[in-house]
């Protein structure tokens, strides 16, 4: 059972990496990389749990999946904010985009 | 089963790596960097499950949080770049 899951969690990660090499920019990169790759992330830790012997490895397991579930949303809001200011992000959607004000008011568009 | 794992997390390993090297931007390779050292703590579970003992289980604790303070400082690094021109 706990086999499993590490398979699942692996598949789910290489899904992950595949999204990063074929997604066209870095914010679609970013979307691919942060949902799969917590998902994998929690399933292999889940896997370990259930395999593992002692509750000191048990303990080791759940701290670190939840350590990075608690880090990866504040990381990765970060990254795509720094993202936006420096890179062209399309607006594909045709939607208000309320950051674009911010980033002419801070003229950080200029050339770099 | 954990044989299968091992070898689909180390193409994952590859592909990130792929984008580290080829990424245009300096985003792309944190990009990469990210899901590779998310790939290392799965190989470091994952092992940990193969030989029976959780020796090496601290690293991936270290790896997870080494991965978040890289990676917001590395966003503010290029925030601020991109702000000073």
């Amino acid at each position: 059972m706990g086999e499993v899951l590490a398979l699942a969690g692996a598949i789910l990660t290489v899904l992950a990496a595949i999204g990063v090499v074929r997604f066209p920019d870095a914010l679609s990169r970013m979307h691919a990389l942060t949902k799969a790759s917590t998902v994998g992330l929690v399933l292999v830790a889940v896997g370990g749990a259930l395999v593992l012997p002692t509750a000191n490895d048990i303990t080791s397991v759940v701290l670190a999946a939840v350590l990075y579930v608690a880090t990866l949303p504040i990381a990765g809001a970060m990254m795509a904010r720094a993202t936006y200011f420096t890179e062209e992000a399309p607006n594909r959607l045709h939607t208000i985009d309320e950051l674009a004000e911010r980033r002419r008011a801070d003229g950080s568009d200029r050339e770099r | 089963m954990i044989a299968a794992a091992y070898i689909v997390l180390g193409l994952a390993g590859a592909l990130f790596c792929w984008r580290v090297i080829a990424g245009p931007s300096l985003s792309d390779r944190v990009i990469g960097v990210d899901g590779a050292i998310v790939t290392g703590m799965s190989v470091i579970i994952v092992n940990a499950m193969d030989v029976g003992r959780g020796t090496f289980l601290p690293v991936a604790i270290v790896l997870a949080l080494v991965s978040f303070i890289s990676t917001s400082v590395i966003a503010r690094f290029i925030e601020g770049a991109a702000s000073d021109g």
